[in-house]
């Protein structure tokens, strides 16, 4: 070998140098195995944890902040919420159906290590552009992981985003995101405690999948040539195993068979044992000979450092192991002591319990004592590109509607979006509305909780720091587009090389964005997850913060309108002129990235989204839906296209009036009756509004702007994902219903 | 007297507890059934529910057949038990034997989940005795192999004895004769691909699905 042994594994010189001033003395291979996954970006955050320190995390609502496997919060009626977002960028690219598969299985562990059961999960997916071969290909094989394994697996997808862009073309995000319920006295916490209880591991045998996951395919980027030698480092999934795990688990959850539990995700075995003793104040001693094996022959860092799928530890107490062992047969799930909890704080590898030590290293070391870097951060010197301030104006407005307009239904019809019988509002609209039922008594709230994912690159490009906090803002105003009220946010930083001082910079930026709106719109950050090195080729991908936002509807008694519109009825438009061409769609579309971009009045924007969330839940406007990417024509024209309703708008003065995207925008459709009602309503809330026309007929006018059928709106509308993707997608698992 | 209807769970069943709850709506009772159990004894009737019962590994139900559970199911269909197979269920009923033909893949190679509007074929079987012939419901269907198919002799049959219970209005998946619904000799059990448990609750879209589940309930009340 030509380099040493801690370069190969990823470590660097002085992380090296600390390993063994921790341990004083050189670690052992299988030490430095174990410390090369643990202190690997993926799992370590080195590089952002600082930043990340920033965020506002507490309210009163919540019961468990960032650092454990899921952000909880208080719903009431003696419910809590778990909820967490994590990335499967680096996998899926590589592997398309089971990096995204294998994404959805990781987040649903997260939630039912917390005790909670999985009832709905989200996938915002960004790929390149239609016109790539190989992007179309990821799209497709993406796609099916996703509805193959989340299926399969029984957990709804209730919605996303779907995002095609040259920025994504070598290196895809696919980000999950899974929401679960537990009741409020039965959260877990992934800590092992009592000296002398048995580790259990739950689930799969242990095989050479996923080996270096963390650290060889999730901690670097791609360069054009050694992709494919990647492969053997993704997992490959099995939705039946986990499907019978989480129903093992829950068991054992009600039966208060566990004191702790801990799924096993990047860095398996050794982060799943560390995590729970550093967690807990308390060693461990594993016996490595005791993990079941898929194949003969693995060396014992093989067995620490696999990522294996649909596995779980749980700490038990010797005198349960009975009951657990018959709750696990019963579900055809593999049980196998494999640990003990021990005093101090060692976690230390046996060849069988009473054999060779094969590693000894302080537990705390591996979690808590990974490097931390304040990487040099530089605001990029290079202008973003063109300025789509300085287009000229289209010459067919209409036209240019028509190719900025996509159906994601392509993508969700793909998905079980339904069961639980929860889904009110489903994919497709602003945002998610699940029925709010108790987890174990099914006792109906009369309220509903509202889920929405939110990302916009091209604003962040433009200013990562405004462009955050406008994402933040949309996020809020789809909640209220849907009658809901924000709570909490969980956020996937995906962002590139953080060795480049401007993707530090970019990040930091991002960081303060997302603080000073959540700050001002109460909501928490109560978990994350951070991708970096998301580059091909030396390109970074603009950087793109995801944001996923829970929010509670207080009365659900009917479903919101959603972007719909009724014949005959007035439209108006809520919220503030301001307006810009920069980070638009339009203007992207146009090869013009930048531009003029207004930032986000906060105060203003909680008096719209306050406006919209009374307008809905007292049942007075027949239509809703926010301006964001494409502005107020796009938002025109899905609600035209969904509602099968033309639209005659006037008073729109130009193409900047039609495609310019800003803060704090909702066109509502109203029926004449209760007009001045509303006018009434959005003058008290100081509110500046618009009457920009009516719902009527078959065609989309704006006047002196553009004039089409809605036949042609809705055939670009529905269109373009088949005619790209058409319907050949693979099938590789044995599912279907 | 309320039904009981007994609601069979295999190890990668999803929709079980879906249709406890909109069995409880409608006035019934459900009661869960293990598939390890051969045993069905005190129910009024059985539903077979969605999901992929064994992983729906080596093809949808091909497994689940074996379970003891089925023996129990099969003893109560042949003593004039109704018994109703719903997706996943209705995949396990074809492959029990206890309904004809099969299921293959959609036409269009992808997994569906889709609102769906079914056209009411025959009112003479558990499943339909409240909806009349020409009824339509709109009921979601959520599968990957819901393209019913059969041979020509079997669809002579089961057009020559009403036994094609529901026909969907715009055919999403292929099936044969727009078929989305069959029944067996007995009329006694029923598969169906629809979902008519996710569509017993106007919040959800659509309550078409109580005439369904409701005809159930009368015939085991």
């Amino acid at each position: 070998m030509s380099q040493p042994l801690h370069r190969a594994l990823g470590l660097t010189d002085d992380e090296a140098g600390r390993i063994e001033e921790i341990l004083e003395r050189p670690a052992n291979p299988l030490e430095l195995a174990m410390y090369s996954v643990m202190w690997s970006e993926h799992c370590s955050y080195k590089s952002s944890r600082i930043h990340l320190k920033r965020l506002p995390t507490e309210a009163p609502w919540v019961l468990v902040g960032p650092g454990e496997n899921a952000g909880v919060v208080d719903v009431g009626d003696g419910i809590a919420a778990a909820i967490r977002i994590e990335s499967h960028n680096h996998p899926s690219a590589i592997e398309p159906y089971q990096g995204a598969a294998t994404g959805v299985g990781g987040i649903l562990r997260d939630i039912f290590t917390m005790g909670a059961r999985p009832i709905a999960l989200m996938d915002p997916l960004r790929f390149g552009p239609l016109d790539d071969p190989r992007s179309r290909w990821i799209a497709e094989g993406v796609v099916a992981g996703v509805s193959g394994y989340g299926n399969a697996v029984g957990v709804p997808t209730v919605g996303g985003e779907v995002v095609f862009d040259e920025t994504y073309r070598g290196n895809p995000l696919v980000n999950v995101l899974c929401l679960g319920l537990l009741p409020t006295e039965r959260l877990v916490l992934g800590q092992a405690s009592g000296i002398g209880n048995l580790a259990v591991l739950l689930g799969s045998s242990t095989g050479r999948d996923g080996i270096g996951g963390v650290s060889v395919l999730a901690s670097a980027g791609f360069s054009d040539a050694d992709d494919g030698d990647k492969r053997p480092s993704v997992q490959v999934g099995d939705p039946f195993e986990e499907k019978r795990l989480i129903e093992a688990c829950l068991q054992l959850l009600d039966e208060g068979l566990v004191v702790g539990i801990q799924d096993l995700g990047g860095a398996g075995l050794t982060c799943a044992t560390s995590e729970t003793a550093s967690r807990g104040g308390v060693g461990m001693d594993v016996d490595v000979s005791a993990v079941p094996r898929r194949e003969p022959e693995m060396e014992p860092h093989e067995v620490m450092t696999s990522e294996s799928q649909e596995r779980m530890l749980a700490i038990v107490e010797p005198e349960g192991m009975e009951r657990v062992l018959a709750i696990c047969e019963r579900w055809e799930v593999r049980a196998a002591v494999i640990g003990r909890v021990t005093e101090g704080g060692s976690l230390r590898i046996l060849d069988g319990f009473d054999g060779e030590v094969l590693a000894d290293v302080p537990a705390a070391s591996l979690d808590d004592e990974a490097p931390l870097y304040d990487r040099p951060r530089e605001e990029p010197l290079h202008p973003l590109g063109p300025s789509a301030d300085d287009l000229e104006p289209p010459v067919d407005p209409g036209e240019d509607l028509l190719g900025l307009l996509t159906d994601p239904s392509w993508v969700y019809s793909q998905y079980d979006h339904q069961l639980f019988l929860n889904t009110v509002v489903g994919p497709g609209d602003d945002a998610t509305v699940l029925r709010l039922k108790h987890p174990t008594t099914g006792h109906d709230t009369g309220r509903g909780l509202a889920l929405t994912t939110d990302g916009n690159h091209r604003w962040c490009a433009v200013d990562p720091r405004r462009g955050t906090a406008l994402v933040v803002a949309e996020a809020v105003l789809n909640l209220a587009c849907v009658g809901a009220r924000p709570l909490a946010v969980v956020n996937c930083l995906n962002f590139g090389n953080p060795e480049h001082p401007e993707v530090m910079w970019q990040l930091s930026e991002a960081v303060d964005g997302m603080s000073e709106a959540c700050t001002a719109f109460g909501t928490p950050v109560i978990g994350g997850n951070v991708s970096l090195y998301n580059e091909s080729a030396g390109s970074d991908i603009a950087p793109t913060p995801v944001i996923g936002l829970l929010g509670l509807v207080d009365r659900l008694v009917s479903r919101p309108p959603g972007a719909h519109l009724v014949e005959g009825n007035r439209l108006l438009l809520l919220g503030p002129a301001e307006i810009g061409l920069g980070g638009s769609l339009w203007g992207a579309s146009r090869g013009a990235p930048g531009g003029e971009m207004p930032s986000v009045d906060t105060a203003m924007h909680t008096s719209v989204s306050d406006l919209v969330r009374e307008l809905v839940l007292d049942g007075m406007v027949e239509g809703v839906h926010d301006l964001s990417a494409g502005g107020l024509g796009v938002a025109l024209a899905e609600m035209a296209t969904r509602s099968g309703v033309g639209v005659h708008v006037a008073r729109v003065a130009g193409h900047r009036e039609l495609f310019g995207e800003g803060p704090s925008r909702v066109v509502v459709s109203v029926d004449p009756e209760v007009l001045t009602e509303v006018m009434d309503r959005v003058e008290a809330a100081a509110v500046p509004a618009s009457r920009i026309g009516m719902a009527i007929g078959d065609r989309m006018i704006v006047k002196d702007l553009m004039d089409l059928s809605l036949v042609e709106v809705s055939a670009a509308f529905t269109s373009r994902l088949p005619e790209a993707l058409g319907s050949g997608t693979t099938n590789r698992q044995p599912d279907g219903r | 007297m309320t039904a009981l209807v007994g609601v069979v769970v295999f190890p990668g069943s999803n929709c079980e507890m879906d249709c406890v709850e909109s069995v409880g709506l409608l006035g019934g009772e459900g009661r869960l059934l293990w598939h390890g159990d051969d045993d069905v004894s005190g129910v009024d009737a059985v539903i077979v529910p969605g999901g992929f019962a064994h992983g729906d590994y080596l093809r949808p139900g091909a497994i689940a057949r074996f379970s003891p559970v089925m023996s129990a199911v099969a003893r109560f269909a042949a003593d004039g038990g109704p018994v109703v197979g719903i997706c996943n269920g209705f995949q396990v009923l074809t492959e029990a034997g206890l309904l004809p033909g099969a299921l293959q893949k959609n036409s269009g190679l992808k997994f569906l989940c889709q609102p769906s509007t079914i056209r009411v074929s025959s009112e003479n079987s558990s499943l339909t005795s409240r909806a009349s012939v020409g009824d339509e419901l709109s009921i979601p269907i959520n599968h990957f192999e819901g393209n019913y198919t059969c041979d020509s002799e079997t669809l002579a049959k089961l057009r020559g004895e009403d036994m094609i219970v529901l026909r969907y209005v715009d055919n999403p998946n292929g099936s044969v004769d727009d078929i989305a619904g069959v029944c067996n000799e007995g009329r006694n059990v029923v598969g169906l691909m629809p979902h008519p448990e996710r569509a017993c609750n106007e919040i959800l879209g659509s309550s078409d699905g109580g005439v369904l589940l409701g005809s159930l309930l009368d015939l085991a009340a």
